[in-house]
């Protein structure tokens, strides 16, 4: 469903994501691990098209697009199949939090303005806030703010959500129910691709983890082989490391 | 009698000047609807980078800010009918436009501003959904921009009730002209000034206090 071929990224000299090829099928939980400033963000960002990347093909669900030659009209459709949760949340600050959900579905998909606050409605509840309804970002915890955050891209209608870092920026006394969120959306078998240093969630709810290090992928594999059998010495070390820290 | 000042006659103008005082808000309110709708179209067509119109549009805005609004004023009303007649107007049109050619100039930069003051992440939120950038602009950027340029918008509209004043060079019939007229009828000089002096302060003082209140509710609304 999703197909990835030959993206690379550079910033100025700077080569940030270097051949990346992999595809991700319908209903499949990937979850991207490693080290600070290796281009996860970067990767996420190019399937969104927040980044444009240097080259490179990204196919997800039935919209192609290719990095050297795509016109404005494609990168709406492309980003019309994916929705984002980002690790400092970026709500809308001027609208609450239904309003934030629904607002996809409003302006994008063009639902009457009723029936997308009953979906935004029930999405709210399923993540637990449905008695934020109207609460505005600010007046939100950041818990709560990132379950938000997941609402609104629930409601996107993409084929996949793409999570970057979404418990990072939280206290610890949230990251729980964020994960909860996640889980739960994972059981309901939602394509997803986290990038995440919870090495826990990655090892209880990942079909497949990618081991990522300066720009290039350098092994991916079920959890149980990321995580017990490491096959290449850099994933090794890296995961003994990530693993020790909890 | 020359140098002794004549309280009462203070008084006795101010109820005069004060019916001369609906030209002057209706030059003020127009050129101020006006100026705010070009100044967010020369915003967006620069925020956009629009190519072409937005060099055109910063050249706009650097001559109507690098050219005192008297001159402005000369130019559309004494000047351009010169170059075709397809340009007279009456002096009211000249000064609305004067007004608000000049303001939108600044008004333009402050929405400007107040566009690229918003965290770069609202928008990426948007387009992360599928919005397109106009869509985001309408809907996020926008509403937020626009609680950021409040007070300064403000504060150009106020400026703009006072630069009324200069409407009088064009022969307009507001409060200033009609001042000048009773001065030089009655030779009081400084007390018709004075008396057109308290009513603009007053009405300063009014639309500040409009200016907090509003504010106020935009400080409360999220
Ligand atoms: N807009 C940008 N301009 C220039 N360089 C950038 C930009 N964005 C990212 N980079 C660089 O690209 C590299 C990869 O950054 P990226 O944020 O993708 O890493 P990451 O794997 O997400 O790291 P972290 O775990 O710290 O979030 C870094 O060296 C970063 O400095
Ligand atoms: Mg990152």
């Amino acid at each position: 469903m999703i197909k990835i071929s030959n993206l690379s990224k550079e910033f100025g000299k700077l080569a940030v994501l270097k051949d990346i090829n992999f595809t991700v099928e319908k209903g499949e939980i990937i979850v991207i691990i490693g080290p600070s400033g290796t281009g996860k963000s970067t990767l996420l960002r190019c399937l969104n098209y927040l980044e444009t990347p240097t080259t490179g093909k990204i196919q997800i669900g039935n919209v192609d697009i290719d990095a050297v030659n795509h016109k404005q009209k494609e990168v709406t459709a492309l980003r019309q199949q994916s929705s984002f949760v980002f690790q400092n949340y970026s709500l809308f600050a001027n609208k609450t939090a239904i309003q934030n959900v629904a607002e996809s579905l409003i302006t994008v998909w063009k639902t009457p303005t009723s029936e997308a606050l009953k979906i935004a409605k029930e999405i709210l509840v399923k993540v637990g806030l449905a008695d934020k309804l109207d609460a505005y970002p600010s007046r939100l915890s950041g818990g709560q703010q990132q379950r938000v955050g997941i609402a609104r891209a629930m409601a996107a209608k993409g084929e996949v959500i793409l999570f970057d870092e979404p418990t990072s920026a939280l206290d610890p006394e949230w990251v729980d129910e964020v994960l909860a969120v996640m889980k739960q959306l994972a059981v309901e078998r939602q394509t997803m691709i986290v990038v995440t240093h919870e090495m826990q969630f990655a090892k209880e709810v990942a079909d497949r983890v990618i081991f990522m290090e300066d720009g290039y992928i350098v092994e991916q594999g079920t959890p149980q082989q990321i995580f017990e059998q490491p096959q290449n010495e850099r994933t090794k070390s890296f995961v003994k490391r990530a693993l020790k820290q909890h | 009698m020359q140098n002794s000042f004549d309280f009462q006659y203070v008084f006795e103008l101010l109820p005069t000047l004060f019916r001369y005082l609906g030209v002057t808000m209706e030059m003020a309110l127009w050129g101020f609807v006006f100026a705010l709708i070009l100044a967010l179209g020369l915003a967006l067509v620069r925020v956009f980078k629009i190519p072409v119109i937005q060099h055109l549009a910063a050249l706009f805005i650097s001559f109507f800010r690098g050219t005192p609004l008297l001159v402005q004023l000369f130019l559309l009303y004494y000047g351009l009918p010169q170059i075709s007649p397809l340009f007279l107007m009456d002096a009211f049109t000249a000064a609305v436009l004067g007004l608000t050619l000049h303001f939108a100039a600044y008004m333009a930069e402050s929405i400007r501003a107040a566009i690229l003051g918003i965290d770069k992440s609202q928008m990426e939120a948007c387009l992360s959904i599928g919005m397109t950038r106009l869509q985001a602009m309408k809907r996020v950027i926008l509403p937020q921009a626009s609680r950021v340029a409040t007070p300064s918008l403000m504060n150009y509209f106020i400026d703009m009730i006072k630069s009324t004043s200069l409407a009088f060079t064009l022969g307009v019939a507001e409060i200033m002209a009609k001042a000048q007229m009773e001065a030089s009828s009655s030779f009081k000089f400084f007390e018709s000034f004075l008396a057109v002096a308290v009513i603009y302060w007053i009405i300063v003082l009014f639309f500040t206090r409009i200016q907090h209140l509003l504010e106020y509710k935009l400080n409360e609304a999220y």
